[in-house]
């Protein structure tokens, strides 16, 4: 049931290996202080955490420059987290303030940052695709480089605007990436109670793209996979699935009893654990000692600690602006 | 001044957006090729050519959705839906995405996309694809919504919409697209926010927009023959409503009927009629009277049609009851 990992590559420069992990860790930590300040009911509604899934995320950005635009779902704090959005205004969105990078319009499931063309979080299962495709459009019309990236979850692909999607990408030959990070859950429905074909990557062939699955828990056969669907689009070749298969640790959102999958499988994923897996590579190949580890932890700790500063010490938006951002004003 | 068709219109505003500014294209079902379910594009492919009047696929949902990415990423999309009855399966994109996405971003996004669609009935195409939905449209803050009752309106709306940051839905009737009319195409953009009186008077205000002002103009023919001087606000904008229009014609006629091709339970006209007693309770010399389609699915036969949309004869019965006999 776990997938092998398949990424036996060259080892990566130093450098790049511990930005990875440092990625991954900003992600983790970020994910468990955000599920400690929703118990101290400083974050409400629906929290949706991405631990275990933060190969799939820090690996897959890796493959986009700033031109390309980002488009995610309601889970989608590791990506902007790895597209560079600062973790303060991604907290201060969820404690509801006007310091926030949606000015706690949004919260945790609406996170956006237009100059870093992260056109965000969407709640609607499979809503995004469409917007994704668009947005390719939108690069392909005006000839500019960049391409569209959209992810999306297992669940996402039951859904007709996935189908319609996929189709009119291919079929318009445009420049999106479709990244399902397959988890194997859609809430508590488990991908073979949803799909009759379990094999997300092979849903591409009948629209006439390309696809790929790659083990969603390593981050760098996730880059290296990302990174090859995302060369094949910017050569104009049209859209490219690529399936991440991965696991998330933590209950569907924190309102979920997690009653539908057993301790045992979860803890046979954590074995698989993205971060876990990545440090030993980087032990094994000399890249990462415990002095190194302990000083990327206190700086990740001191990141967040500044995040959750900042997301306390950032004023409400006054209620009088509440009809502000409903409706531009008419052109003058 | 030309003197053009309903449908003409629409396809001169189109033409004229598409040359005047390169970020404008159209897209939708049998946009193209085909030339318009209802031949308003009809010939602009061989004009433009296919990346700018792009056919879709059957998906109203995606190509919705993918004209809020495009207007996402600077470009001016107009999304043609064929009716109002397929906009449904679009209304994820239109409701959750469209009209949120400028809030829901704290302001950093806007969609300027222009979305047209066919809607209303008479034409015997039965229970999916007769109905007038505009009013649930109208009901979504975070998008404009549109009617044209005219052919200068047809021309002018869409040209207006075109300058606005974010959504605009226009809907168009069905019946209208062989109205003839004026246009001039060297005015200026609409200013798309106003109600328009169609006909001065003073004794009843009869409020209607879109397919249902010819019944509704007639009707006041027939009520001037009768001695009843009825003035006709076409709404032409659904929301925002003209509320300040409505109230003036109200504070000078003190009755109105409500005329939209609507079924009647929590329609548009619902919502003018609460208006009305809302902020003009001390203007009016009579409740407000409604006018609208039987709560029915469209049915087919056109005796059966006829029966289900709002008629002259019962416009007319509405006003005359609300209008104390003369002499
Ligand atoms: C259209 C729609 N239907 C149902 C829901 C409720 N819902 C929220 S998340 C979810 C599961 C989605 O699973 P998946 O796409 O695999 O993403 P994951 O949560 O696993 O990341 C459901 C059913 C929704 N948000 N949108
Ligand atoms: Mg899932």
């Amino acid at each position: 049931m776990c997938p092998a990992s398949n990424s036996d590559g060259p080892m990566p420069d130093r450098e790049h290996a511990l930005f990875l992990l440092r990625e991954m860790l900003r992600i983790r930590r970020f994910e468990e202080k955000a599920a400690e300040m929703y118990s101290l009911q400083k974050i409400h509604g629906f929290l949706h955490l991405y631990i275990g899934e933060e190969a799939t995320g820090v690996g897959a950005m890796q493959a986009f420059t700033p031109d390309d635009a980002i488009v995610a779902t309601y889970r989608e704090h590791g990506h902007a987290l790895a597209r560079g959005l600062p973790a303060g205004p991604l907290m201060a969105e969820m404690f509801g303030k006007a310091t926030g990078c949606s000015r706690g319009h949004g919260g945790s499931m609406h996170f956006f940052d237009k100059a870093r063309r992260f056109y965000g979080g969407y709640a609607i299962v499979g809503g995004g695709l469409p917007i994704a495709v668009g947005l390719a459009l939108a690069e392909k019309l005006q000839k500019r480089p960049g391409v569209a990236a959209c992810f999306f979850g297992d669940g996402a692909v039951a859904e007709g605007e996935f189908h319609e999607a996929l189709n009119l990408a291919a079929l318009w030959k445009l420049p999106v990436i479709f990244l399902c990070e397959n988890n194997l859950y859609a809430m508590g429905t488990a991908l073979a109670r949803h799909q009759a074909q379990t094999d997300i990557s092979a849903k591409a062939a009948p629209y006439g793209l390309p696809s790929s699955a790659v083990d969603g828990m390593d981050v760098l056969a996730v880059k290296a996979a990302a990174q090859q669907a995302a060369a094949f689009v910017r050569a104009g070749n049209g859209p490219y699935l690529l399936e991440l298969r991965t696991y998330r640790f933590r209950a569907h959102s924190m309102a979920d009893p997690d009653l539908y999958r057993t301790k045992e499988e979860i803890e046979e994923w954590k074995k698989r654990d993205p971060l876990a897996l990545f440090e030993a590579r980087l032990r094994a190949w000399g890249l990462l000692d415990d002095a190194a580890r302990a000083r990327l932890e206190a700086e990740v700790a001191a990141e967040i600690e500044e995040a959750v500063r900042f997301a306390e010490a950032g004023p409400w938006e006054p209620a009088e602006n509440l009809l502000a951002d409903v409706q531009g004003p008419p052109p003058s | 001044m030309t003197k053009m068709t309903y449908r003409e219109a629409v396809r001169a505003a189109l033409r004229k957006a598409l040359r005047s500014d390169p970020r404008v294209f159209l897209m939708g079902e049998d946009v193209g090729r085909y030339g318009g379910a209802f031949a308003v594009s009809h010939g602009l492919l061989e004009e433009f050519g296919p990346e700018r009047i792009r056919d879709t696929p059957l998906s109203e949902s995606t190509f919705l959705g993918a004209g809020i990415g495009a207007a996402l990423g600077g470009l001016r999309p107009i999304v043609e839906i064929m009716t109002v009855n397929f906009s449904l399966l679009a209304m994820d994109q239109i409701l959750n995405n469209a009209a949120t996405l400028r809030h829901m971003s704290g302001g950093q996004l806007n969609v300027p996309l222009v979305v047209r669609m066919a809607t209303g009935g008479g034409r015997q195409m039965a229970a999916q694809h007769s109905n007038s939905l505009e009013g649930w449209y109208a009901h979504i803050p975070g998008i404009r919504v549109l009617a044209s009752a005219t052919v200068a309106d047809a021309y002018g709306m869409l040209l207006g919409a075109l300058r606005q940051p974010d959504p605009v839905f226009i809907f168009e009737h069905a019946t209208l697209y062989p109205l003839e009319g004026e246009v001039d195409e060297s005015a200026e953009p609409l200013e798309i926010t106003r109600a328009a009186v169609r006909r001065s008077g003073g004794d009843v205000t009869l409020i209607t927009y879109c397919g249902s002002l010819g019944k509704t103009l007639q009707a006041a023919e027939i009520l001037a023959q009768a001695g009843i001087a009825a003035e006709v606000l076409d709404l032409r904008s659904l929301r925002p409503l003209d509320t300040p229009a409505i109230l003036a014609s109200v504070a000078k006629t003190h009755r109105a009927v409500v005329v939209d091709e609507a079924w009647r339970t929590g329609s548009l006209a619902a919502e003018i009629s609460a208006r009305i007693m809302e902020q003009a309770f001390d203007d009016l010399d009579a409740p407000v009277a409604r006018v609208c389609s039987a709560e029915v699915p469209m049915p087919y036969a056109k005796h059966l049609e006829t029966a289900a949309l709002p008629k002259v004869e019962e416009i007319v019965r509405a006003a005359q009851e609300l209008v104390p006999r003369h002499g």
